[in-house]
C-alpha cells in the first residue's frame, strides 16, 4: 500500500508547486498522473523517491516513511525510469546491472547476476545484452531501462513520461509490459503521461492534477466532460469505441 | 517482484548463462576484449619502464640494469645510475601519469564532460601561479625545485579546487558551467602569472620557465613515495565508487533513484581529484593532456564502464607519461627535452585524432 499525505513542495524562491497532495494506491495497481504541462506532475513523482526533497508531508510505502529513510533503502523499494533514456557506450548487461547498485557492497553476487538475467529475459532484451546502449533504438533502450528498474526488486515503479519519444508500437509494448508486471507481481506503478488514450487503455487508476493540487482521483469514470474542461481546457468526452475507452475532443471551432 | 521464488541453483548458473542464453557471445567477447586491453596496457607499461631503464647516455646490458635495481650490478656506476637517476625518474613518471590519467577519468565522469581534466579546470594553472609566486615574490628555490615552490604550487591549485568546490556547493553550478568556470579561472591565473613574470628578473624568469616545462628528474624518493601513496589511495577510493560513476551516466535523477548521493559524490570526488592532481603538479610541474587523452584512449576500447575505465586510465596515463619521457630523453640525446612540452606537443594532435576518429563515442 502506497500512501501520500499532505505532500508539499516549492522550488527555491518560487511559488508552491505541490499543495497538500493526498492519495492512496493499492498493491499491483497502475496509476496515471494526468494534467497540463507545469501543474507539478513530474515534480510530485520525483518527491516520492527523494530525487527532490518535499517541504512537508509523508510518503508511506507498506507503513514505512520514505522521507525518513536513507536514500539507498529508498532505492531498494522504489525504481524510477526517467524521461530521457541515456545514450551511453555501456552494454545492456552493465546498464541492467546498475539496478543492483543499491544492494551492492564491494561487488555483485551470484544472486545479483541471476536477477539481472531474469529482468533482461522479462523485458526480452537478453539477446542484445552485449551491445552498447548507443547502438539500440529508442524503444529498445526504454525496455533496458525497465529491465534495470525491475532488477532493483522494487515495490513501486515510477515512470516519467516513458512513451514520449517512442513510436506507436513501442508505446503500446512498454505500457503493456508495465501493466503485466503490476498484475503478475503485485508491484504498483505510477506513470506521468500526456496521452489520455494510452492512460485509459493501460492504467487502473487516474489522478488529475490542477495547479499543484489533486483535482480528482479514482477510476476511469472521473474523466468526464467537466474534468476535461477544467483540467485541460478542452471540450470533449470519453466514449467507448469497440471495447476501448477513448477521449474524443469536440470540433475545433467549439473549443478554440 | 517475486524473482526469488524462481531462483536457480547456483551450480546451474553457468549452464543457465551459456545454454539458455546462447546469445551471450557478444557480451563475453566485449568483456574479454576489455580485460585483454587492460593486460595489454600493463604490458606496455612494463615494456616502457624497461626501455626507460635502458635508454640513456650510459649504455649497459638489460640484465645488468635489472640487477642494478637491487644494487647487485657488477659495475657500481650502474647501481648508482639506476638507483639514483633512472629508477626515481621511472617511478615518478609512472605514479604521476597514473594519477593524472585516473583523475582525468573521474573528473570527466562526475562533471559529465569529456573535456574535464586538471588542466581544463584550471587546477594546473593555479599550481603554475603558486610556483611563480614562490619563485618571484618569495625568492624560493633557485633551481625551481625547492620545497617552497612545491608548497606554493600546491596551495595555488588547491585554491582553484576551493573555488570550484564553492561554486558547486554554494552556487549550485551545473557540471557544464564548472568547465566554463575552469576556462575563466585558467585565464585569470595565466594572466596573474604573466604579470608576475613581467616584474621578475632574468634569473627568476628562467627558474619559473624551467618549472613550467615540467621535470621528472628532480623528485626525491620521499616525494615519490608520498605521491605514489596519494595516487594509490585515490585510485582505490575511485574503484570503490565505480558503479556510482556508471549510474551518473544515466543522469543525476536516475543516479539518485539508484541510491547515489550525487551532490556529496561530486564534491568529495572533486576534492580528491584536485588534491591528487595538485600534489603531482606541485612535484613535477605542468604536464598537460595526460589526464585528457588517457581516459579517451581507454574509452574507445572498453566503453564507459568504469569497472574497466578506471584501471585502464591508470595504466594508460602511466604508460603515456613514461613513453613521453622516453621520447624526451632520447629524441635529442644527451639533451633531455622538457616533458611538459612533449606531452602537449604530442597530446594535442593525439586528442584531435581520437576526437574525430571516434566521433560517435563520447563520455555520456
Amino acid at each position: 500500500m502506497f500512501i501520500v499525505e499532505d505532500l508539499q513542495f516549492h522550488y527555491q524562491g518560487g511559488p508552491r508547486v505541490l499543495k497538500k497532495i493526498n492519495f492512496t494506491l493499492g498493491d499491483g495497481e497502475f496509476l496515471a498522473i494526468l494534467g497540463n504541462n507545469g501543474v507539478g506532475k513530474s515534480t510530485m513523482l520525483k518527491c516520492f523517491n527523494r530525487i527532490i526533497s518535499p517541504d512537508a508531508g509523508r510518503v508511506l510505502l507498506n507503513g514505512e516513511d520514505l522521507l525518513k529513510m536513507p536514500l539507498r533503502q529508498v532505492a531498494k523499494r522504489i525504481a524510477f525510469v526517467a524521461q530521457n533514456v541515456p545514450n551511453t557506450q555501456m552494454t545492456v548487461h552493465d546498464m541492467v546491472m546498475l539496478g543492483r547498485r543499491p544492494y551492492m557492497r564491494w561487488g555483485f553476487t551470484e544472486h545479483d547476476h541471476e536477477l539481472v538475467h531474469r529482468a533482461m529475459d522479462r523485458l526480452r532484451v537478453s539477446e542484445f545484452r552485449g551491445r552498447f546502449l548507443n547502438q539500440l533504438s529508442g524503444g529498445e533502450r526504454q525496455k533496458v531501462m525497465l529491465a534495470r528498474a525491475l532488477a532493483q526488486e522494487p515495490k513501486l515503479l515510477l515512470l516519467d513520461e516513458p512513451t514520449s519519444s517512442l513510436d506507436l508500437k513501442n508505446q503500446y509494448q512498454v505500457l503493456q509490459i508495465v501493466k503485466d508486471i503490476c498484475h503478475e507481481t503485485g508491484i504498483s506503478a505510477i506513470v506521468v503521461i500526456h496521452d489520455l488514450n494510452l492512460a485509459l487503455r493501460f492504467c487502473d487508476r487516474f489522478l488529475l492534477m490542477q495547479e499543484g493540487e489533486v483535482y480528482r482521483y479514482g477510476e476511469m469514470d472521473i474523466l468526464d466532460r467537466e474534468a476535461l474542461l477544467n483540467v485541460y481546457g478542452v471540450k470533449g468526452e470519453v466514449r467507448t469505441v469497440g471495447n476501448q475507452k477513448m477521449v474524443l475532443v469536440d470540433e475545433e471551432e467549439e473549443w478554440l | 517482484m517475486d524473482m526469488n521464488s524462481e531462483k536457480l541453483p547456483l551450480e546451474n548458473r553457468a549452464e543457465y548463462h551459456m545454454e539458455e542464453h546462447g546469445r551471450d557471445s557478444l557480451y563475453c567477447r566485449n568483456q574479454r576484449r576489455s580485460v585483454a586491453f587492460l593486460i595489454l596496457l600493463a604490458v606496455i607499461l612494463l615494456v616502457s619502464a624497461v626501455l626507460s631503464l635502458w635508454a640513456g647516455s650510459y649504455e649497459t646490458p638489460v640484465g645488468e640494469l635489472l640487477r642494478g635495481i637491487f644494487g647487485q650490478a657488477s659495475d657500481e656506476k650502474i647501481n648508482i645510475v639506476v638507483r639514483n637517476v633512472r629508477l626515481p625518474r621511472i617511478c615518478t613518471a609512472a605514479a604521476a601519469g597514473a594519477g593524472l590519467g585516473v583523475t582525468g577519468c573521474i573528473l570527466q565522469a562526475i562533471l559529465n564532460n569529456p573535456l574535464a581534466s586538471a588542466s581544463t579546470l584550471g587546477v594546473s594553472q593555479g599550481a603554475g601561479f603558486g610556483a611563480a609566486f614562490a619563485i618571484i615574490i618569495l625568492g624560493a628555490g633557485a633551481s625551481g625545485s625547492g620545497i617552497g615552490v612545491s608548497l606554493c604550487a600546491f596551495v595555488g591549485s588547491m585554491g582553484v579546487a576551493a573555488v570550484i568546490f564553492a561554486l558547486s556547493r554554494f552556487r549550485q553550478v551545473s557540471a557544464e558551467s564548472i568547465i566554463l568556470a575552469g576556462v575563466a579561472i585558467s585565464s585569470m591565473f595565466t594572466g596573474a602569472t604573466t604579470l608576475l613574470q613581467y616584474f621578475a628578473d632574468e634569473v627568476e624568469l628562467a627558474t619559473l620557465v624551467f618549472w613550467t616545462f615540467g621535470d621528472l628528474g628532480s623528485t626525491t624518493w620521499t616525494e615519490i613515495r608520498f605521491m605514489a601513496v596519494i595516487v594509490l589511495a585515490a585510485s582505490l577510493y575511485f574503484l570503490f565508487h565505480r558503479w556510482d560513476y556508471n549510474a551518473l551516466q544515466s543522469g543525476t535523477e536516475t543516479a539518485i533513484s539508484l541510491g547515489v548521493r550525487v551532490r556529496r559524490l561530486m564534491i568529495v570526488n572533486m576534492l580528491v581529484c584536485c588534491f591528487t592532481a595538485s600534489t603531482i603538479v606541485s612535484y613535477i610541474g605542468l604536464i598537460n593532456f595526460i589526464g585528457l587523452v588517457a581516459p579517451h584512449i581507454v574509452r574507445m576500447v572498453v566503453g564507459n564502464n568504469h569497472v574497466y575505465l578506471i584501471p585502464g586510465s591508470f595504466l594508460a596515463g602511466a604508460s603515456l607519461l613514461l613513453l613521453g619521457d622516453l621520447l624526451a630523453r632520447t629524441i635529442a640525446s644527451p639533451v633531455i627535452l622538457p616533458i611538459g612540452a612533449i606531452t602537449s606537443f604530442l597530446g594535442a594532435p593525439l586528442f584531435l585524432y581520437l576526437l574525430f576518429k571516434g566521433g560517435k563515442q563520447k563520455c555520456s
